[in-house]
């Protein structure tokens, strides 16, 4: 009887000015598993929650390298992020190949932003139901932009996207001054300590269900670009135990405050 | 009277007569491509120095043997960093340019707020042009140049690469086109015969031998001139003259050559 009218197809305007197809595919990125992104001067880094469905499964794949200077983070339907990620991938090489230089991230990801916007337009298409993060390198520095099933994109020094990213982004916020000149080793730890603040009670980080991707510009060099690695299972250990000491050592005066 | 579908709203054939079809096809032979260049430049050459590269070529635009055209720039400069020198078709050159431009534009959009610096180096841009003339002549419609893109590279050393109708690419410390790759290109490498020699040289040894070299070329090459453009890109930016004059030319030899004229001696 109530029912709504106004979200059969994303082309059509609800009175209230609001398009709820749009709306509906952010709250896809919301059901994904968190992701969290940080820049510093140097290095930007990808930090992930992977999920398994069932025990016996394998765990699903969040972090994905576009180019040598350049990856992304995904949060929502990952179907919808392979159709972005092929797309990414093939715009890069591209552009290698007529330019011979790496493709700007600010073009790369406008060409997706543009990609996603036109299915907000079209009669019988619709939007992605996938939010990225997309981190990498140019001659203008490092970078890190959050890309939004609208086609909406910005850039931002930090970002979280998907369940419970919230916690995250409260995190990056108190500690946003401490980002600029960070290492590439204390950027990872902030990254996995955001993600640790989005895990529900009897939730740990893991080797098995944490992914970190790490690019940045090659040490002492201006313009070079470390190529975008991706760190999973054993190679994330070494972080996942530095933070648990910190925890650790922190509990005892942090216990009130947490209460 | 007609009542199939294909006659529907057209003139009666039996009142206006047999539709002629023939104002359709007005030129009766078929389309073609590019077989010759037309209007031309000659030669371009250029040389690195340490702080980067000097360009030049005479402002000619042949028709033929016909001197036609006197006044026509062949260095273009692109986003204020890289300088390209064409030498070819004229007609082709100005297509290029017009979309070198465009691309700019383009580029500078990208790139718009005023900290950044992400810009087509000119090595890339030496890239980009010679997938552009690969891809013409593969059409089998070749954009009738070569061309000499000078600037510097994404290590911000100085660079001059060669492109060609064909889509044969060649970076060298010197390089020269057309006739001049005879004529001038073996008096460049005495100047410096490797990057290490080119690394060596100063600005105004550069432009010397240079003019030396346009000189030569005016001696020998019978599509010259004697007013040519000249640019210095360097780290501040492109410095082009477009009226440079050869100077302390010599024709005293000139009476001496026979074999050429209606001489009987």
């Amino acid at each position: 009887m109530f029912r709504n009218n106004y979200d059969n197809d994303a082309v059509t305007f609800s009175p209230q000015g609001r398009i709820f197809q749009i709306e509906y595919s952010e709250e896809a990125v919301k059901q994904g598993s968190v992701v969290v992104g940080i820049a510093s001067k140097k290095h930007v880094v990808l930090c992930a929650i992977k999920r398994n469905a069932e025990e016996l499964s394998s765990y699903q794949k969040k972090l994905f390298a576009i180019d040598e200077h350049c990856g992304i983070a995904i949060a929502g339907l990952t179907s919808d992020a392979r159709v972005l990620s092929n797309f990414m991938k093939q715009q890069a090489l591209g552009h290698r190949l007529t330019y011979g230089r790496a493709m700007p991230v600010a073009s790369l990801v406008d060409e997706i932003g543009t990609k996603a916007q036109i299915n907000t337009q079209m009669y019988g298409k619709r939007p992605y139901g996938v939010g990225l993060l997309v981190a990498g390198v140019d001659e203008d520095g490092t970078h890190l932009f959050e890309f939004k099933p609208s086609g909406m994109t910005e850039e931002l020094v930090g970002c979280a996207i998907g369940a419970r990213s919230q916690m995250a982004r409260t995190y990056l916020e108190k500690n946003i001054d401490a980002f600029a000149d960070a290492s590439k080793e204390e950027l990872i730890k902030h990254g996995l300590q955001a993600l640790h603040e989005t895990l529900v009670q009897d939730k740990e980080l893991t080797i098995d269900n944490t992914a970190v991707g790490v690019t940045g510009f090659k040490e002492g060099s201006k313009n070079k670009a470390e190529p975008f690695k991706l760190y999973e299972a054993a190679e994330v250990k070494q972080w996942l135990d530095a933070i648990s000491e910190s925890k650790e050592g922190n509990e005892g005066e942090g216990m009130d405050v947490d209460e | 009277m007609d009542h199939r579908p294909q006659a529907w709203g057209r003139p009666r054939d039996d009142v206006y007569g047999a539709y002629d079809h023939s104002f359709m096809n007005t030129n009766s032979h078929p389309n073609q491509h590019t077989q010759q260049p037309l209007v031309t430049g000659t030669s371009v050459l250029a040389v690195k120095y340490k702080d980067g590269v000097v360009i030049a070529a005479d402002n000619l635009g042949s028709y033929g043997s016909f001197a036609r055209f006197t006044d026509v720039k062949r260095l273009h400069t692109f986003q204020d960093t890289s300088v390209v020198g064409f030498s070819g078709d004229i007609s082709d050159m100005q297509y290029i340019t017009r979309h070198l431009h465009q691309k700019s534009i383009e580029e500078s959009y990208a790139s718009s707020s005023a900290n950044k610096k992400s810009r087509l180096s000119a090595a890339n841009l030496h890239t980009y042009l010679s997938k552009m003339l690969y891809r013409r002549r593969s059409k089998m419609d070749p954009l009738w140049n070569h061309m000499l893109v000078v600037g510097f590279d994404d290590d911000e050393k100085p660079f001059v690469g060669s492109a060609d109708l064909l889509g044969t690419t060649f970076t060298a410390p010197t390089l020269a086109t057309g006739i001049g790759s005879m004529l001038a290109q073996p008096l460049l490498r005495t100047y410096a015969g490797t990057d290490e020699e080119a690394a060596e040289r100063t600005k105004e040894e550069a432009i010397k031998v240079i003019q030396e070299c346009m000189k030569v070329l005016f001696y020998r090459d019978a599509r010259s001139q004697e007013t040519y453009s000249l640019a210095v890109v360097s780290r501040e930016g492109v410095e082009m003259k477009t009226s440079e004059k050869l100077e302390n030319m010599s024709w005293a030899f000139a009476d001496r050559i026979k074999g050429y004229g209606t001489q009987t001696v």
